[in-house]
């Protein structure tokens, strides 16, 4: 990106004065570094978010931006509904409520080392991953309605963990008014064979090791030590998720023209939040929310299935549950103000500040955990959310490294025999259906997530907290 | 693995150019580009070459038929209706496909897809795909008389 084209407001904060038919500012949270390397695109798709209907005080785009559809990847923008506001199906994403939860297993690295093999040989055969791959979960339509409508909160009266888990993921693991009527027949087949599935592309489950401390106390509070494992789950809504996605975006695209919002991009399609297609829209991606709560919530009773076989002292309890890919009705200040405004976050995560009344109470003095990924050999962070976050961007953060290299030039540069190999003699085994997937997934074809978390805390959006090398990946 | 010519060539009898697939790049995820000598041929290629993100195509046998229809305002949202409903048949199915015949008519799409269900071990699926998008999405003849039908695909 082109640096004359934005205002230094900080060495992590760049700014674009509203021209043309922007509506408000952009604004960029990244260091001098990341901001050169950044596609033109993301300047063109977060200057066009600015320019639609009832966004409130600037576009926003996160360290790790790159370009998306319609919104940056790394993209927020808020919405105000009674000024006219919209939701845009490309604001949310395909992936709708795709996340990240970690669990703590109270295992050190060198009793996950006695039974390394075993383990991953293990977590590769009882959590479908990959094209093609099918659970084992099957619901009839009364139990899809239950699961649209329920989310993480349906998988546990099902057995599938414990009422503490509700605790530690956000809304209490439950997107309220998620309208079941207004999910397609043809999103509901896409699900039928993939509940509990990981999927593919950027999605994995991964084991690691806290290698790094930065900020004891609130590591403490997040019960999280030098030398303990994790276990982390990087998935979405799977097949319900995009079909409403692929669904809405088709329906918006159209129905925009109709609104009479100018669209500078066909991508950014979006309703008048207080519109027909709008609430149905709504209420479709709540419950592709709640079909990614429920799905993250079974993959993680597989894998304390897993444990319990191999491990029987270990308990995995959750640490956190976050979503990057979502539109929530929020409160925030505006100038002083509470107002309720329709947040999207895409490729972004929701960062709240300590005194959240919303955080369960062990959190709430330090913040919310924002779990950031990274690649399989790179490694992923533990951030906290940061009062300051809320001026900065709706108190949202950076969700992961971003790709650096396209996933054709990476299948071109590695073969996914020597990553796999690379990455063992490094003491990280690696298992995927895969090994084409995992040359397109090589560390290399992401960006360091180091300068990504850096700039993240240097523009107060999140602050450091741990840092989780992988043990053992298990790749979709 | 980025572009390839196809067997079929409907194009070649027209222009010259073989009808034909490739890739093209986005920071995230990936495009498929189809050229071929009519907007239909153009489909089929650009539907090759999402098949092309997951596995290579000459590996998927056209053993069974699907068929599906779609219709939109326009021949670009057709395009993005058409892949999605390959799509919904792949992720429904478990299947891979490798050939396409399509035939548009007044903004209606007939498909007829052949494959074969998905063998992790022969087609090592490098990953599925979440849909087809509206970003870069462009359909048009050119001045050669051949058409290009394009759209980056979210992986």
């Amino acid at each position: 990106m082109d640096l004359t084209r934005l205002q230094r407001v900080s060495d992590f904060q760049w700014r674009i004065e509203p021209e043309g038919a922007m509506r408000v500012p952009a604004v960029i949270y990244a260091d001098e570094a990341l901001v050169s390397d950044m596609d033109d695109k993301v300047y063109e798709q977060v200057t066009n978010v600015a320019t639609l209907p009832g966004i409130v005080r600037a576009s926003y785009a996160m360290p790790d931006a790159h370009w998306g559809y319609g919104f940056p990847i790394g993209g927020v923008a808020a919405f105000d509904a009674d000024e006219g506001g919209v939701i845009s199906a490309g604001g949310v994403g395909f992936d709708i409520s795709c996340g990240v939860r970690s669990m703590l297993t109270g295992l050190p690295r060198a009793r996950i080392e006695e039974r390394k093999q075993a383990l991953a040989n293990a977590l590769f055969e009882n959590i479908p991953v990959g094209m093609g791959s099918k659970g084992e979960i099957r619901l009839d339509d009364t139990e899809m309605d239950a699961m649209l409508s329920g989310g993480a909160v349906w998988a546990v009266e099902r057995g599938y963990g414990t009422a503490e888990d509700l605790e530690r993921i956000e809304e209490g693991g439950r997107a309220t008014d998620a309208k079941v009527p207004f999910v397609s027949d043809k999103a509901r087949k896409r699900q039928r064979r993939e509940m509990g599935t990981l999927g593919s592309g950027n999605h994995y489950l991964e084991v690691q090791e806290v290698t790094e401390i930065y900020d004891e106390p609130t590591a403490e509070a997040y019960g999280l030590g030098i030398g303990n494992c994790l276990v982390t789950i990087h998935c979405g809504s799977r097949g319900l998720g995009h079909q409403i996605g692929t669904e809405f975006l088709r329906e918006m695209a159209v129905a925009a023209a109709e609104f009479g919002i100018a669209l500078p991009d066909r991508e950014l399609a979006c309703a008048p939040i207080k519109s027909e297609v709008g609430e149905r829209y709504l209420g479709a991606m709540r419950a592709g929310i709640n079909c990614a709560l429920a799905n993250r919530q079974i993959i993680s009773h597989l894998t304390r299935g897993v444990f319990a076989e191999l491990f029987p002292e270990a308990r995995l309890e959750l640490l956190f549950d976050v979503s990057h890919n979502t539109c929530k009705l929020e409160e925030h200040a505006i100038d002083g103000k509470p107002r309720r405004l329709y947040i999207h976050r895409k490729g972004a995560t929701r960062a709240f500040g300590p005194d959240n009344k919303t955080l369960p109470a062990p959190l709430r003095a330090v913040g919310q955990p924002v779990l950031i990924g990274g690649s399989m050999g790179t490694g992923s962070y533990v951030l906290a959310g940061m009062k300051e976050g809320e001026a900065r961007a709706f108190s949202s953060a950076c969700h992961g490294a971003g790709r650096r290299m396209s996933r054709s030039k990476a299948y071109r540069t590695w073969g996914g025999r020597q990553v796999v190999d690379e990455l063992a003699s490094r003491g990280i085994i690696v298992r995927a259906p895969s090994s084409r997937g995992v040359a397109e997934e090589a560390p290399g074809a992401y960006k360091d997530v180091t300068a990504v978390v850096e700039a993240a805390e240097r523009a107060c959006l999140a602050r450091k907290v741990a840092k989780l090398a992988p043990v053992v990946c298990i790749k979709g | 693995m980025a572009s390839s010519s196809s067997p079929r060539n409907r194009a070649s009898n027209i222009t010259g150019v073989p009808a034909h697939w490739e890739h093209f790049e986005h920071d995230a995820d990936i495009g498929v580009r189809g050229v071929g000598g009519d907007p239909a041929t153009a489909f089929e290629q650009a539907a090759i070459a999402m098949t092309a993100v997951i596995a290579d195509p000459a590996d998927v046998r056209p053993l069974h038929r699907v068929r599906f229809d779609c219709s939109a305002p326009d021949l670009e949202l057709l395009l993005v209706d058409f892949l999605n409903g390959v799509v919904f048949e792949m992720a429904t199915r478990k299947m891979l496909f490798s050939r396409f015949d399509v035939g548009i008519e007044d903004a209606t799409l007939r498909a007829t897809a052949y494959g074969e269900a998905v063998d992790v071990g022969r087609h090592q699926p490098a990953a599925e795909i979440k849909g087809a998008t509206l970003t870069a999405l462009d359909v048009h003849g050119r001045e050669d008389g051949t058409w290009v039908a394009q759209c980056v695909v979210d992986v």
